[in-house]
């Protein structure tokens, strides 16, 4: 019974933990350029609903998902036109971006509500998946759960250990700087917006055609913004991003699991669970270390592109 | 007459036109729905309705708008379907009852019909359909089906309407399978498909062979059940079994066609006033939705005969002696709970599995 329920536990935590990883991740990136985009659902739902379109259309999923992350680069280079070359400020543009994407992912998915797909495949890794308990737990899901951990760490090596990477955090640090070492802050802006646009859309399509396997308007639900805020809680570090994405992820679905099992707490409390354990593990580690921001984050930069 | 409402008929009458009356439907009627019409759910039902009252009233005309946010949104909504000439109005969903109350105020010639059971106004009736008599009836054909003896629900909140009908159709199970239980997972909104994904396959793991579901559009939990080899009951749209071709019960559903016609008959001829329908099963508002391959006959026939004692007023789906599921008694033996009371349901029957708050 016991090994029953931390199998769930574990499996139902990669579940809802993997869209919020590549979404934080996509987030990460782009505050690392120095663009905060709180309209980052916005491009999430753009990837869900374009990869659910293109899987009911072509019946592969495996299109669903490329042509999720395509349209999330997409959305996303129209929001770097505005914040990088249009210069608009970056607080209010996310937020129209996000009303945006609500807006227009409904539009394209109002004639594809409740069309039946089969969504991305179950993959059952041979060997692992036969350990107990853990294996069914973690061996027994689809591409992109297993494609989660590998994006995190290509994320961290890209950012912290490539020529280019050096040139993002250098335009996120200090663009004036950046620019006087002969890097374009706009070039690099750009690039990182459209990679961040990738991961967010393939964010958007994992719950659309892996999770839930239907579209339904603004089916993210805020996971956007909970993004968002896993930024600060991983210090725009892609690998405390796993952490604060599977914690969050762990915690709605332990209380979902708690609620399956009878346990005698009202559902109140439990759907409150994810949120006060955030608040927690921010207090807690709140006092630690740096302060961890790029330094222009924010900021509009005013120089020669 | 000021000058703006001069200018405005002066302008009004250029572009009609001198002589030419433009072809008047009789009544134009609008509704507001809280999702979109397709989720196979609550909002398409309300939809279907419309569709059945402009099958019968071809003269009749119906601005239809979908995903309106309850609140300012939707009195803005409510408002310019009025400009737009709309003398009956239905705000589709129980939170547009507050923006409506305020708008029928202020447009004592329009009528409104919301659903909900909860207040009323001049010209605002309420309308809503008593479901645990049907809850019940699902109850008992799944508690024939189940092999593990225990059902899972996925709802949104635990709010009273919603433990009613978890309470009959869990007294349903047990009136003919004592062992059954149900297991209820909240997940605290109407709308999030991967939520409620993984809140079923929770129930799934727990051991659960039949899922049902009370949010707006029961498609993800029917599919998840569907995938699993599990069962499943469905709520407010006849069309969901679609979704579940083997593992389907059966589901109960609102059929507003014919009330809706009413509503716009009334309107039409001037006898519309403000009332408080209930339907229930006896009527024309709710239906008991096709069972599917898993229901043996026998379960089928014992639905059926009690659909029966249910509509002719022999029995009652709380008819106590009952006890909620902390052991205490809710319902005196000989008594049963007045389905007019249902806003007061706040326990769980004795068999849920479950916390009510």
């Amino acid at each position: 019974m016991i090994a029953a329920f931390a199998r769930s536990l574990v499996a139902g935590c990669v579940v809802s933990g993997t869209p919020l990883l590549y979404a934080t991740l996509a987030e990460v990136i782009g505050e690392r350029a120095g663009v905060v985009n709180l309209g980052l659902e916005g491009v999430m739902l753009m990837g869900a609903v374009v990869g659910f379109v293109t899987t009911v259309q072509t019946g592969s999923a495996a299109a669903g998902v490329l042509a999720a992350a395509l349209a999330g680069a997409a959305f996303n280079a129209l929001f770097a036109w505005l914040v990088v070359d249009r210069r608009a400020n970056q607080l209010a543009t996310g937020l129209a971006l996000l009303f945006c994407g609500v807006g227009l992912s409904a539009l394209i998915g109002a004639p594809y509500i409740g069309r039946p797909i089969t969504g991305l495949a179950e993959l059952t890794v041979p060997g692992l998946a036969s350990i107990p308990v853990l294996g069914p737990a973690l061996f027994v899901h689809d591409a992109l759960v297993y494609a989660a951990l590998p994006v995190a760490v290509a994320t961290w090596w890209a950012l912290f250990s490539t020529r280019w990477g050096l040139a993002v955090r250098a335009v996120g640090e200090n663009p004036v700087a950046a620019f006087a070492a002969g890097r374009s802050p706009r070039a690099v802006q750009y690039q990182a917006l459209v990679l961040a646009g990738l991961l967010a859309g393939i964010a958007g399509a994992h719950l659309s055609i892996g999770v839930a396997k239907t579209w339904a308007e603004w089916m993210t639900a805020g996971r956007g913004f909970i993004a968002v805020a896993l930024v600060v809680f991983a210090r725009w570090q892609p690998l405390r991003a796993i952490a604060g994405a599977f914690l969050f992820g762990g915690a709605i679905s332990l209380q979902l699991q708690l609620q399956a099992r009878g346990v005698p707490i009202s559902p109140f409390v439990l759907d409150m669970l994810p949120y006060v354990l955030s608040l927690a593990v921010l207090a807690a580690g709140g006092g630690m270390g740096r302060h961890a921001a790029p330094g222009s984050l924010g900021r509009v930069f005013q120089g020669q592109r | 007459m000021n000058a703006r409402a001069i200018v405005a008929t002066l302008v009004s009458a250029l572009l009609v036109g001198p002589g030419v009356a433009p072809a008047q439907p009789k009544l134009i009627v609008g509704i507001l729905h809280v999702g979109s019409i397709t989720d196979a759910g609550y909002n398409q039902a309300h939809a279907d309705g419309i569709q059945a009252m402009k099958r019968n009233l071809p003269e009749v005309e119906v601005i239809e708008v979908e995903n309106v946010p309850e609140g300012a949104d939707a009195e803005r909504v409510m408002e310019s379907m009025i400009k737009r000439g709309a003398r009956l109005i239905i705000p589709a969903s129980f939170g547009y009852l507050e923006p409506a109350l305020r708008v029928a105020q202020r447009y004592p010639d329009v009528k409104f019909a919301h659903p909900g059971g909860y207040k009323r106004a001049p010209n605002l009736t309420t309308y809503w359909a008593s479901t645990p008599e049907g809850f019940y009836l699902l109850g008992l054909a799944a508690g024939k089906v189940t092999r593990t003896n225990k059902i899972g629900y996925v709802v949104a909140l635990p709010i009273s309407f919603f433990l009613a009908n978890i309470n009959a159709f869990e007294l349903g199970a047990r009136s003919v399978n004592p062992k059954a239980e149900t297991r209820v997972v909240f997940t605290g909104t109407f709308l999030d498909p991967a939520k409620e994904a993984t809140a079923a396959t929770a129930l799934l793991d727990q051991g659960v062979d039949v899922l049902g579901v009370i949010v707006d559009s029961p498609i993800t939990v029917v599919q998840t059940a569907e995938k699993r080899g599990a069962y499943s009951v469905g709520y407010h749209y006849l069309g969901a079994q679609k979704f579940a071709p083997n593992g389907w019960i059966s589901g109960i559903a609102f059929t507003w066609g014919n009330l809706y016609t009413r509503f716009a008959r009334q309107v039409m001829d001037g006898s519309f006033k403000s009332e408080n329908i209930l339907g229930s099963l006896g009527d024309d508002l709710l239906a008991i939705a096709p069972f599917g391959p898993a229901v043996p006959a026998e379960a089928a026939r014992l639905v059926d005969a009690k659909r029966q004692e249910f509509t002719g007023g022999r029995a009652h789906p709380f008819q106590g002696p009952l006890k909620d599921n902390t052991g205490l008694e809710r319902v005196k033996a000989g008594e049963v709970f007045p389905l007019t009371d249902l806003g007061k349901m706040n326990w769980l029957v004795e068999g849920v599995v479950g916390q009510p708050r």
